[in-house]
């Protein structure tokens, strides 16, 4: 039992923290917000460089062989800058589907350009009827004599138009998930890019007929679903690191605030209502900061335990994400609603975090359902 | 990083679970499922107390020249987890980890050889003589008076939410030895023999139905100077040393999985026509199981900065908050889980030596009085309005 960060580790985060306090200032912000990619491909190479896209990958493949804790301390810096990149994407889904439903074939192709920085992934997973329900999939894969044709309708693809690859989930005859690896521009694939709530970019995807080679299904054809909620959980203990640098952040910013702004001839911080929201906010913080550590040091377990950690810790970092955002935002009074602050793009983004792979809800019924007992929506 | 215990902390987990299988009777383990209050009663946790003693644990965070096991946070850890998984008695905390601790700390060498061993036998039992009816959250203001006559103080005032005052047999107090400009310095903490003339106990029902605290009241009490421990005046210090260990030092979230896993079994039972069928109740038992395991991962945070000689900086008050705010939402699911049956009064106690059958399930009636009684724990040692006050103040140093 020891939770203390190694020296590795400290470094990492030393690195991570400074790179990106030095990288993404507001400004950086301001101008990445307009860019018809939503992140800069510059920074991207300085990633590689830095060997944070080779982090999670295996020694074999071109990797560091390092795991969700490494994640997690980069993501919590990235929750800090609101960096943009499409790290969740390419590096902890992406290379995860890969990593655990590949041929070895497409291991070694795929894993060294995500290292290396030159694949981008996106993963179209999500449908509109679906909600937040990883097995619900009704995008088509039928086999052709060639290979596969797909047809359906993806929402919320993070990264999608960035991609030179996207990984399409989709049933096939026999009512298996299948992944398939769909490349930019295909023919018959349409793509509707937008900004995302908080930064970066996204597309909903139509595909209709597109055609694709027998090596587009990424593995033998065994189902994909486990492969799918193991990427999924993983990526939720990411992003609960990202969410706590993102919570720090808005609390480290109120408490600045509460001590400069004066009313009543004292600073809002000389208020025992204001003292006491600042502490709550700060237990939320540090509970959050708990709960992304748990579901980081339990990614590999074995799925009901796995996943139940990546469940709780998206449904009680998302309730306290919630809480710390509406809470920030109210004690910067009017400021804290105008586009001149901070405040809002961090709040917008916490706002996102809940939303991404299901809110609270529906993380607690899965929690709940995987302890068998089962919760009749 | 890792979660698992390495293999010679495993072996020392299976050397507690034999040492419980072997020593907590049916009986022991009974009594403290139907005890809804904080505390046992003594006849059960000192029995329990001498049964720890004679194996050599029975003051897990002493050090060992005094008489503790030498154990590393780690095996600490694994200690409290197994005992309130196997759902043991509460031993006199008061005395083994309340003053146990200030007279390691601040007590002379007499006071040491004299109360240590006591406490770690079961020989005595202490109270804590803190608040009074116009001192609570603000205790610095206390008002009961030590005056130097010669070799002793005469004490004069009361004291109140004593808890198990009516079973101690020695009190430790916080008494005014000098009427100072800054209140806290006025302060000394000294050691009282119960039964010396003058003190007088009176019962407070609690609105559970328990009789666990009192009202103490002191009458030209004679105490020798050579019963207070360290210096007159410093007595404040002395006590919030103490208060950190009262809110930080117990790892509670063992406990509190044990109390909704009770609740739990409870609501998957035909007793309660199983209540988890209820949606609102199945979630709201995930909810507070993700709390749990929230606070245990702070609580493990906590412990392995203390593992490798970090200070964990002021998180007790962190960790007291949450565990009195988790053990109230546990026991409210608790009522609701039990449905009708929390209408059924139960007058009597201890409830594990009532004679007559009762009208509900025996295992259902320390539900409701537990809730009642959990009123307190977002009260007792510092309500949670002044631990937001001390957050405040040493976390985010405003």
């Amino acid at each position: 039992m020891d939770l203390t960060l190694s020296d590795e580790q400290r470094l990492l985060r030393e690195s991570a923290d400074r790179f990106v306090s030095e990288t993404y200032t507001a400004d950086h912000r301001r101008k990445i917000a307009g860019d018809p990619l939503g992140f800069s491909t510059n920074i991207w190479k300085q990633f590689a460089d830095l060997g944070w896209l080779a982090l999670p990958i295996s020694e074999a493949h071109g990797g560091l062989g390092g795991g969700a804790i490494e994640i997690g301390i980069l993501m919590e810096a990235f929750g800090r800058g609101l960096v943009s990149e499409p790290y969740l994407s390419t590096v902890v889904i992406g290379a995860s589907l890969i990593s655990e439903c590949g041929t070895e074939a497409q291991k070694q192709d795929l894993l060294p350009k995500i290292a290396d920085g030159s694949l981008v992934l996106a993963f179209a997973h999500s449908e509109r009827q679906a909600r937040f329900d990883l097995a619900k999939v009704a995008t088509s894969a039928k086999k052709t004599p060639d290979g596969w044709r797909l047809d359906g309708h993806k929402t919320a693809v993070l990264d999608g138009s960035a991609a030179g690859q996207i990984i399409v989930s989709a049933r096939n005859d026999d009512g298996k998930l299948g992944l398939f690896l769909v490349p930019r521009g295909a023919a018959g694939l349409t793509s509707r890019d937008f900004p995302r709530l908080g930064g970066g970019r996204a597309c909903n995807l139509d595909l209709s007929g597109v055609q694709l080679p027998a090596d587009a299904l990424l593995g033998d054809g065994s189902d994909a679903l486990p492969a799918i909620e193991a990427a999924v959980d993983r990526a939720m203990a990411a992003l609960g690191a990202e969410a706590v640098g993102i919570m720090q952040t808005l609390l480290d910013q109120t408490l600045e605030y509460t001590k400069i702004r004066k009313q009543f001839g004292r600073p809002l911080s000389a208020n025992q209502v204001i003292r006491h929201r600042l502490a709550d906010m700060a237990m939320q913080c540090d509970e959050a900061r708990s709960m992304a550590l748990r579901a980081a040091l339990m990614a590999d377990a074995e799925p009901v335990a796995r996943s139940r950690a990546a469940s709780g810790a998206k449904a009680k970092i998302g309730r306290c994400a919630r809480f710390v955002a509406e809470q920030s935002v109210q004690l910067h009074g009017a400021m804290g609603v105008t586009e001149e602050l901070d405040i809002g793009s961090y709040f917008k983004r916490l706002l996102a975090f809940d939303t991404l792979f299901g809110g609270s809800a529906h993380h607690y019924r899965r929690h709940a359902a995987l302890g068998g007992r089962a919760i009749q929506a | 990083m890792d979660l698992t215990f390495n293999a010679e902390e495993r072996a020392f987990e299976k050397e507690v679970r034999d040492f419980i299988a072997a020593n907590l009777t049916p009986e022991m383990k009974r009594a403290t499922a139907l005890t809804p209050s904080v505390f046992s009663d003594p006849d059960i946790g000192m029995a329990w107390q001498r049964a720890l003693h004679r194996k050599g644990w029975g003051a897990p965070g002493w050090p060992v020249d005094h008489g503790g096991p030498d154990w590393t946070p780690a095996q600490r850890w694994i200690f409290e987890a197994e005992c309130a998984r196997a759902g043991v008695p509460n031993v006199n905390v008061m005395g083994v980890k309340m003053v146990g601790p200030v007279i390691i700390g601040f007590g002379s060498p007499e006071q040491k050889n004299f109360y240590l061993p006591r406490i770690l036998s079961g020989e005595d039992y202490w109270c804590q003589g803190y608040s009074e009816p116009g001192s609570g959250s603000d205790l610095a203001s206390l008002k009961t008076r030590a005056v130097r006559d010669g070799d002793d103080y005469i004490i004069n005032g009361t004291k109140i939410w004593t808890t198990h005052a009516h079973h101690a047999n020695r009190m430790f107090a916080l008494v005014r030895t000098n009427e100072t400009e800054r209140q806290q310095d006025g302060i000394s903490f000294i050691l009282i023999d119960m039964k010396t003339t003058g003190i007088t106990t009176r019962p407070i029902l609690t609105i559970g139905g328990d009789h666990e605290v009192n009202q103490v009241f002191f009458d030209d009490v004679r105490v020798p100077v050579a019963n207070r421990v360290g210096e007159e005046g410093k007595g404040w210090t002395y006590g919030k040393y103490l208060l950190e260990f009262e809110r930080g030092a117990g790892i509670a979230s063992a406990k509190l999985r044990d109390a909704l896993k009770t609740i739990s079994d409870l609501a998957e039972s035909e007793v309660t026509g199983r209540a988890i069928d209820d949606p609102d109740i199945a979630m709201r038992m995930s909810e507070i199981e993700v709390d749990i395991d929230t606070l245990e991962m702070t609580e493990l945070r906590v412990l392995s900065a203390l593992q490798t000689g970090q200070n964990p900086g002021a998180v007790s008050s962190l960790l007291k908050l949450r565990n009195s705010e988790i053990r109230q939402a546990v026991t409210r699911l608790g009522v609701d889980v039990i449905g009708n049956d929390g209408l059924y009064v139960e007058p009597v106690r201890p409830l594990y030596r009532l004679n007559e059958t009762p009208g509900i399930p025996e295992e259902l009636l320390p539900v409701v009085p537990e809730y009642l009684n959990g009123r307190a724990y977002t009260i007792f040692g510092g309500s949670s309005e002044i631990q937001r006050d001390i957050v405040a103040k040493m976390v985010l140093g405003l």
